[in-house]
């Protein structure tokens, strides 16, 4: 779930100088440019010794971490919403957990650490890892992107540096700094986990290009993902999603309600999957319409629509103070009176054309809803929608007709569409078979290298060792041999005096240390949280960040 | 012809910034360095001869290594002929960083738009932070810093810190000790660079041998001894390490006879042993702690010494008693406050690990190949001394890393071990090359020496 609401514009410093900093300080910024890319080599390094790291090992650090995070889900899920203001607790805390066991679950068996020996083909491959992922997450789904990628990079014996949005910084680097603690402490490489713990658009242009970078794994605003691929270096960068979802007189139109009204309101609409706009053939529109009332929806009439798009959309941009609320608190904003349980507001809209806002994403509980007279045009209007923004990405269909969701599939240009489920979480992976993931590659549609959903098996090259194909040409057997190693206890070892004997394997260094390094250590994980000083951000910083999103999604949705 | 005057022959290409660095051969285009340019290189060789030092410019020619360092960047130094080398020598830990660290050129050039050398006399904000910083990172019973300009100063400081203290005048260090070449820190050392100049005490200087405990105590057995002086590994004298215990007990009779314990960590502090100061992994707590060399990066001299509260009257009794120009620069300050916060990273720390790890490994299968030539790996961190079977071991081993592209250099005081000391922020990569190299030199000195082409075969590959 690529989203569009975390971009940062380029060249403008968004991150507030660090209060904390103690002690004498030299330099200014640059120092943290010098000091990032020290992060990176030092992943550099922990990406060698974990690319040697035997099968079981991996699995025991990557479920130590995914139990970690999976306790952890509540807590962060709270924090995110209380940093970020955007989305709802409870569906923040379903992805942080579809993230970390559930996850683990679904690719544990998969195995890209042992070598692959095909004796049919006489070619036998060895994984080979990235190295040194590049991880930018996004602030509309925070922490789980966090756990995502981490526990993506662990499975494939990668290093990973996670590079937070400014605006969900502290509970991502939290997290990124729990994940690090227990992958260390499970046997991980030191340096395998990190986190740029102050990241600015300018800081991470420059971590991009670094040629330590192996590749760049961007979620996040359009912006940000360009300039990933500008970086020189591989990227998996994802474009925004402008879900059409369709209804035709097939579908069984209570579940197709009920599934469209969750999808929609899930996180309150904040991620690239939820619907935006719905496409309802009239025949069944009306029953559509009620069994969404009965689920929390509201259709607004005509003056109710205007005011809405009036406060949504002021001067044709969206207005940053609405992204991720709930529906009964932007209609409160747009003096739309509604009940207090509304989950959902219907924008009723003539014609999906670019002039009007309701066909762009919204990032909130506001559904545009057009009608149109047959299925055939519902595909158009689909495929409108998707010109308008999203191309790639992703739409839903609620239908049993396979001769129209073929249709749908043909000249809808995305790359997955969800099929009587919700597609929040189904093109994610979660109601779908499709792969588990919190980032949906957009294809050359949608401007990216990667057209699937992003799984462990793309952090990984192979090296193919291809037998001369004559059969005269007998195949070792290989079976049996084992390149990689059980790590020591501790990677890389304690710097030891080399003639000191090898029982002493405490670090004498523990009984006496100086008082404190001239730069301190990064905080230690919970010394701040939500609504302490040090895990919020100022107004002011929050009120340039959100001017800053808005911008970024006016351009995005053709504003 | 070595000319001065800005801006002159600019628009030469200087031959060291020509990129790959292969040998180009001599004869070309002049080396402009902006402020003064040069012919060739047999011009430097032939100038040094006559107007700086002709005994160490013959000493290097003859030894083979007619090295004249033209550019210089990273791990890696150029001599003018082209030739590029890996520094695994770095003049003792002073391009810990590497040359020329971006990143504290950065801090100070930055530092020259306020500061310069700054008034010695007056108390000074780059002064002052440093030695905040410095002391921040030292065993919490240091709390006052005295700056001087280089690291014999700070001994002579740190000796005269604590004749004051203890109000005696006899100084113990270690037989082979090397502290510098200041008046009261080259009667600490080796004769040869005392006697020479007339500059030996007897009386007030002795040694003992190292790593023998008994000498120790007897030495201080009278009380009348104001300070041992040791390094934590004795660089110029091959790195042997402390037996384990030595160091601890050699404080303990500090202790037992009212001698103050300095802590010589000039070449083991700065991280080089995946700590700030290599004492500390001894559960130390110095006296009297001195640094210097990596303080500043090799961008700017200063040096500086660590005083324990009690043992630091001087400065209230007479704060001007020790003076100098030049100890505590402030731009030198500006320097080390970057390179403090550099090196105490935790990932230099790190990478220190890793790179201790690797080389480590490398050089005992290294060792494994020629277990009869290359007889022995002193090493904690990155600190390394390699030990060879003859007398004047490192000399062939230096000679023949020099051809292979490596520099590193001879124990002074003990030839037949080699000082190998990669810096704190090497690459995966330049490591690896560096053990290709490094093998490499070793078999030949190997076959110099010994005179056969003998190659066992390794037991695994290095990773």
């Amino acid at each position: 779930m690529s989203t569009k609401a975390t971009g940062t514009r380029q060249g403008a410093s968004s991150q507030p100088a660090d209060p904390a900093g103690a002690g004498p300080r030299v330099g200014d910024g640059a120092s943290a440019a010098h000091q990032a890319r020290q992060t990176l080599a030092r992943a550099h390094w922990a990406a060698g010794a974990f690319a040697d790291y035997d099968r079981d090992t991996v699995l025991r650090i990557a479920e130590e971490v995914a139990r970690a995070a999976h306790a952890e889900s509540a807590r962060y899920a709270d924090w995110a919403v209380k940093e970020t203001g955007f989305g709802v607790v409870e569906h923040k805390i379903l992805k942080n957990q579809a993230c970390s066991l559930g996850l683990l679950e679904r690719y544990r068996d998969e195995d890209l650490v042992s070598p692959r020996i095909d004796p049919a083909a006489k070619i036998v491959s060895i994984p080979r890892p990235a190295g040194v992922i590049l991880a930018l997450t996004p602030s509309t789904n925070p922490v789980c992107s966090v756990f995502f990628k981490v526990i993506l990079a662990l499975l494939t014996r990668n290093a990973i540096v996670v590079s937070p949005h400014p605006m969900a910084r502290a509970c991502c680097a939290d997290a990124a700094r729990l994940l690090a603690e227990v992958a260390e402490s499970a046997g991980a490489p030191d340096g395998a986990v990190q986190v740029v713990e102050h990241p600015t658009v300018a800081l991470v242009e420059t971590l991009m290009s670094d040629p330590v970078t192996d590749v760049i794994v961007a979620t996040g605003g359009t912006a940000m993902v360009r300039a990933a691929y500008r970086s020189g270096n591989p990227a998996l960068g994802v474009g925004p999603g402008n879900v059409p979802v369709l209804v035709d007189p097939t579908a069984d139109i209570a579940a197709a309600a009920r599934l469209i009204t969750d999808s929609k309101a899930f996180d309150n609409s904040v991620l690239c999957t939820n619907e935006s706009v719905l496409v309802v053939v009239d025949s069944v529109r009306e029953r559509l319409v009620r069994e969404m009332q009965r689920q929390g929806a509201v259709v607004l009439d005509d003056a109710g629509r205007d005011r809405l798009r009036a406060y949504l959309f002021p001067d044709g941009l969206l207005n940053g103070d609405a992204i991720g609320k709930d529906a009964a608190w932007i209609a409160d904003q747009a003096g739309i009176r509604v009940p207090p349980r509304t989950r959902l507001l219907l924008a009723p809209v003539d014609l999906v054309v670019p002039e009007e806002p309701f066909c762009r994403e919204k990032l909130s509980p506001v559904l545009g809803v057009v009608t149109v007279p047959t299925a055939e045009r519902g595909v158009e209007a689909a495929r409108a929608v998707v010109r308008i923004g999203g191309a790639g990405h992703s739409a839903a269909i609620h239908s049993q007709d396979p001769e129209v969701i073929t249709r749908y599939g043909v000249r809808v240009p995305v790359l997955r569409v969800a099929v009587n489920a919700s597609n929040s979480t189904g093109s994610a992976g979660m109601d779908t078979n499709l792969a588990l993931s919190m980032t949906l590659g957009t294809g050359f549609a949608g401007r990216s290298s990667i057209g699937e959903n992003l799984e462990p098996r793309h952090l990984v090259n192979w090296t193919r060792v291809a037998y001369n194909s004559d059969p005269g040409v007998p195949f070792a057997d290989f079976a049996g041999i084992e390149p990689w190693h059980r790590p020591p206890a501790r990677v890389p070892a304690y710097p030891r005096a080399s003639n000191l004997p090898p029982e002493s394997q405490g670090d004498p260094a523990e009984a006496l240390q100086g008082r404190g390094q001239p730069t301190a250590s990064p905080p230690r994980r919970g010394a701040t949280g939500p609504g302490s000083a040090g895990g919020t951000l100022p107004d002011s910083v929050r009120d340039q960040l959100r001017a800053m999103i808005i911008e970024e999604l006016s351009q995005l949705t053709g504003g | 012809m070595i000319r001065s005057g800005m801006g002159s022959a600019r628009g030469s290409v200087a031959p060291g910034l020509v990129p790959g660095g292969a040998a180009q051969g001599e004869g070309r285009a002049m080396h402009d360095y902006d402020v003064f340019s040069v012919e060739s290189k047999a011009e430097v060789l032939e100038k040094s001869r006559e107007f700086w030092n002709p005994g160490k410019t013959d000493f290097w020619s003859e030894t083979g290594v007619d090295l004249v360092i033209d550019r210089r960047e990273g791990y890696f130094i150029w001599d003018m002929s082209g030739l590029r080398l890996i520094d695994v020598h770095l003049n003792g830990g002073t391009f810990n960083l590497g040359h020329r660290n971006a990143e504290l050129v950065e801090a100070i050039t930055t530092g020259m738009r306020s500061f310069d050398i700054g008034n010695h006399h007056f108390p000074s904000s780059a002064r002052a932070a440093l030695a905040e910083a410095l002391i921040r990172t030292a065993p919490p019973n240091l709390t006052k810093v005295v700056y001087g300009s280089g690291g014999g100063e700070a001994i002579d400081i740190a000796l005269k810190t604590a004749r004051h203290a203890t109000q005696r005048r006899k100084i113990v260090s270690i037989i082979k000790a090397y502290h510098g070449h200041t008046g009261l820190a080259v009667a600490t050392g080796d004769d040869r660079f005392a006697r020479i100049f007339l500059s030996d005490r007897p009386e007030e200087f002795s040694q003992v041998p190292f790593n023998d405990l008994d000498a120790m105590a007897a030495a201080l057995a009278a009380g009348d001894v104001a300070a041992v002086i040791m390094e934590t590994i004795p660089a110029t004298y091959g790195f042997p390490l402390p037996e384990p215990g030595y160091l601890e007990s050699v404080k303990a009779l500090c202790v037992k006879h009212g001698t103050l314990y300095i802590a010589d960590e000039v070449q083991t502090g700065l991280m080089r042993t995946g700590e700030m100061w290599a004492v500390t992994k001894h559960g130390i707590e110095p006296d009297i702690l001195v640094t210097g060399k990596g303080l500043s990066g090799g961008m700017y001299p200063i040096a500086a010494v660590l005083v324990s509260e009690e043992n630091a009257g001087w400065l209230t009794e007479d704060g001007f008693a020790h003076i100098s120009s030049f100890g505590g620069a402030e731009l030198g300050c500006v320097a080390a406050l970057k390179t403090l916060e550099i090196c105490g990273r935790p990932e230099t720390r790190s990478m220190v690990a890793y790179i201790a790890d690797l080389i480590g490994a490398g050089l005992r299968e290294i060792q494994a190949s020629y277990p009869d030539w290359f007889i022995g790996i002193r090493q904690n961190g990155v600190v390394m001394g390699l030990e060879f079977d003859h007398p004047e071991g490192a000399k062939y081993v230096m000679r023949h890393l020099y051809r292979a592209g490596v520099w590193a250099i001879f124990s002074t005081l003990d030839p037949r071990v080699l000082q190998f000391k990669p810096g704190l922020l090497m690459t995966p990569e330049l490591c690896e090359e560096l053990l290709d190299r490094t093998e490499a030199g070793i078999a030949r000195a190997h076959t110099e020496v010994r005179g056969s082409v003998r190659r066992p075969a390794r037991a695994g590959s290095r990773r």
